[in-house]
C-alpha cells in the first residue's frame, strides 16, 4: 500500500494536523529575495543560445533579461511591458501559434510577487518555449487576449486564483470561484482552511466550516 | 450582464443547467437565443471548483498523487501518469521499461474506456438510446482489468512516482487479449448502428464547424483538433512512456464538424487496441519501480510536461523549491480549455444542436473546474 512511501522522517506524525498557514521557507529564493533562514539551493537553469534566442535579442535587445534552459526546457524572462510585442512577434516571425497555458507562481518575498508563465508550442518546429514575467502586487498585467484570443479563460482564472489584472482583458471577472466572493485562494497566506465566512453564511446559510 | 445591453427586443435568454442531463455534470450555459438560433453564450462554470492546486502545495509529492484521479474521473489513469511523468521529469529519472509498458497498456485501456462513456452520452443526448448500454456493456470488461490490476475501477491511482506499485496480476496479459479480441467487432457493431444513420448523420454533419486555424487561436487539442485535420498527436509528436516503439496512425477528419470528431475517436478506439496489442506481446522483464527514495523530494526547478490524454493536451506545471511539498502545481486541463470555443462553435447554430456540441467537445466538469 501507499503508506510504505510516506516518509517517516519527514511527514508530520500521524494525526497531526496538516501544516497550512506557514509559508514555505523557500519562498523567496528563485525570485532572489531576502534570504530564509535555511537557503535551499536555487534552479540549477543553465544558460540557453540557439537560433531563436539570437533573433530574440536582436528584436528585444535588453526587454528580454534572461535566456536559460532546465531539464531541456527553454524559457525567458521579460519585461512585463514587452510581452504583448515578444507573443506577437513569436507568433507571427517563429510559429509559436499555439498558446498552451497561462499560470502564476505567488513568491510572497519578491519585489515583483507574482511570477506569470505563459508556455507556448510551435505546430512548425514542435518546440517549447516559456515566457515570464513579473509582476508587483496591485498592478496590472498586459492581456494577451488580443493576440491569442485562447487566453481569455487562462487570465480570467489566474485573476480568480492571484488576483492579477490584465489590462486590456475583455471580461475581467471571476471564472471559478463565485463573483461575491472575497480573497485569491492560490496566494501564498491564504490558508487551506480559510473560507469566505460572509458568502458562505449568506448564500448557503451555514457557518464556515473552520 | 446588464438586460440592458443583452437583449435586444427579439432576444431570449435561457437559461441551461447546471442540473441538466446533457451538459455532462453541472455546467451552466446562458444562451442568448433569436427565435431558434443561438446569438451568444456564456458558460458559468466553478460548481466543481476543490481547489486542486491549492491541496497540491499542503501534501508532500506522494500523497497528492491520487487526488489528480479526480480531476477527469472518466480518464483517472491518463491524468495519474502525467502527474507521475511530470514529477520524475523534476527528479530527472525515468520508469523502467517494464513500467513504462504496463503504463501504457492501461493508458490506452483508459483512452477506451473513456471514449466509450463519451460515445453512449453523446448518442444519448442526439435521441439514440441504444449505443449507452451497449457502450457501458464493453467498458464493463475494461474496468474490471483495471480492478483486477488495482482494486479500483475509476479513481484507479494506478501508477506510481517512478514506475508502479503492483506487479500485474496472473492473467493479466490473457485478459487484455481477450479484450482486444473482443472489442474491435464491437467498435464496428457501434459504427452499425450510427455511422450510416440517417438521422445520426443529418444531426451531425456541419454541426459545431472549428477550423483547424480557429483551433490553434483557441488552444483546443485532443480528437477536436484532429477532426479538423492537423495530424498532432503528442504521443507521436514529443513521445513519452515508450510510444516510439508502437506502430499506429494519428486519425484525422477534414470537416471539423461533429460527425467527424464522431470518426476520429471511433479510429482512436482502434488504434489504441493496436497500441495494446503491441505492448501485451512485448512487455519487457525487469523491475518495476525507479530508484526512488522514500522521500520524494526533487531539486529546486520547475518543469512542464504534457501528455495526448483522451480530451486533449493534459499539462503538469510543477515547481519544486526543494522540500517534500510541491512550491506549485499547476494543471493544464483540456476540458476547460477546449469548452472556451463552445461559443464560437454553438454561435449562429440552432438551439437543438448545443447538445450536440457540448458532447461532440467531451468535456468532464471535474477537470474544468478543479
Amino acid at each position: 500500500m501507499a503508506d510504505e512511501e510516506i516518509p517517516a522522517s519527514a511527514a508530520p506524525p500521524a494525526g497531526a494536523p496538516p501544516k497550512v498557514a506557514a509559508p514555505k521557507p523557500a519562498a523567496a529564493a528563485a525570485a532572489g529575495a531576502h534570504a530564509p533562514p535555511k537557503p535551499p539551493p536555487a534552479m540549477a537553469a543553465t544558460p540557453w543560445d540557439g537560433p531563436l534566442t539570437g533573433s530574440l535579442k536582436q528584436a528585444f535587445g535588453d526587454q528580454i533579461s534572461q535566456y536559460s534552459t532546465y531539464l531541456g526546457q527553454n524559457f525567458v524572462v521579460a519585461n512585463a511591458e514587452a510581452l504583448d510585442s515578444i507573443l506577437d512577434f513569436l507568433k507571427l516571425e517563429a510559429d509559436f501559434d499555439y498558446l498552451v497555458d497561462i499560470t502564476a507562481v505567488d513568491y510572497p518575498k519578491a519585489e515583483k510577487r507574482f511570477e506569470l508563465v505563459y508556455i507556448l508550442y510551435s505546430f512548425a518546429s514542435n518546440e517549447r518555449l516559456r515566457i515570464k514575467i513579473h509582476v508587483a502586487d496591485g498592478v496590472k498585467a498586459p492581456s494577451a487576449v488580443h493576440v491569442h484570443v485562447g487566453a481569455n479563460w487562462l487570465e480570467r482564472e489566474v485573476f480568480d486564483m492571484f488576483g492579477v489584472e490584465f489590462e486590456g482583458h475583455p471580461n475581467m471577472r471571476r471564472i471559478l470561484l463565485p463573483e461575491e466572493w472575497t480573497g485569491f485562494p492560490l496566494r501564498k497566506e491564504y490558508s487551506i482552511l480559510k473560507q469566505d465566512d460572509r458568502w458562505v453564511k449568506e448564500n448557503l446559510g451555514i457557518e464556515s466550516g473552520h | 450582464m446588464p438586460e440592458s445591453t443583452f437583449l435586444d427586443v427579439n432576444e431570449l435568454v435561457l437559461n441551461m443547467g447546471p442540473q441538466h442531463p446533457s451538459t455532462h455534470g453541472v455546467l451552466r450555459v446562458i444562451l442568448k437565443l433569436d427565435g431558434e438560433t443561438v446569438t451568444g453564450t456564456e458558460c458559468v462554470i466553478g460548481y466543481l471548483h476543490r481547489g486542486v492546486e491549492k491541496i497540491a502545495e499542503n501534501r508532500t509529492y506522494i500523497q497528492f498523487a491520487p487526488y489528480v484521479d479526480r480531476m477527469d474521473y472518466v480518464a483517472a489513469v491518463s491524468n495519474g501518469l502525467g502527474y507521475c511523468l511530470a514529477i520524475e521529469k523534476l527528479l530527472n529519472i525515468e520508469a523502467p521499461p517494464r513500467a513504462q509498458a504496463v503504463r501504457v497498456i492501461l493508458t490506452e485501456l483508459n483512452r477506451i474506456t473513456s471514449h466509450l462513456l463519451w460515445l453512449g452520452t453523446h448518442a444519448l443526448d442526439i435521441g439514440a438510446i441504444t449505443p449507452v448500454f451497449y457502450c457501458f456493456r464493453d467498458r464493463e470488461e475494461a474496468l474490471k482489468i483495471f480492478e483486477n490490476y488495482c482494486g479500483a475501477r475509476l479513481t484507479t491511482h494506478a501508477f506510481r512516482i517512478g514506475g508502479l506499485q503492483y506487479e500485474v496480476y496472473d492473467g493479466f496479459e490473457q485478459e487484455v487479449r481477450a479484450f482486444c479480441d473482443m472489442f474491435i467487432p464491437k467498435v464496428d457493431e457501434y459504427e452499425e448502428l450510427l455511422t450510416n444513420n440517417r438521422i445520426w448523420v443529418n444531426r451531425l454533419k456541419g454541426v459545431g464547424v472549428l477550423t483547424g486555424d480557429e483551433c490553434k487561436e483557441y488552444g483546443v487539442t485532443g480528437p477536436v483538433l484532429r477532426a479538423a485535420g492537423v495530424k498532432w498527436d503528442l504521443r507521436k509528436a514529443q513521445p513519452y512512456s515508450g510510444y516510439e516503439q508502437y506502430d499506429f496512425d494519428i486519425p484525422t477528419a477534414q470537416n471539423g464538424d461533429t460527425y467527424d470528431r464522431y470518426t476520429v475517436r471511433m479510429e482512436e478506439m482502434r488504434q489504441s487496441v493496436r497500441i495494446m496489442r503491441q505492448a501485451i506481446e512485448k512487455i519487457p522483464a525487469g523491475p518495476i519501480m525507479a530508484k526512488v527514495g522514500k522521500v520524494v523530494k526533487p531539486p529546486a526547478g520547475e518543469a512542464y510536461v504534457s501528455i495526448e490524454a483522451p480530451k486533449g493536451e493534459l499539462g503538469y506545471y510543477v515547481v519544486s523549491d526543494n522540500s517534500t511539498q510541491p512550491y506549485r502545481v499547476r494543471v493544464r486541463p483540456p476540458s476547460f480549455v477546449n469548452l472556451q470555443a463552445l461559443d464560437r462553435m454553438v454561435r449562429g447554430g440552432l438551439i437543438a444542436d448545443v447538445v450536440a456540441i457540448i458532447g461532440t467537445l467531451d468535456i468532464v466538469l471535474g477537470e474544468v473546474d478543479r
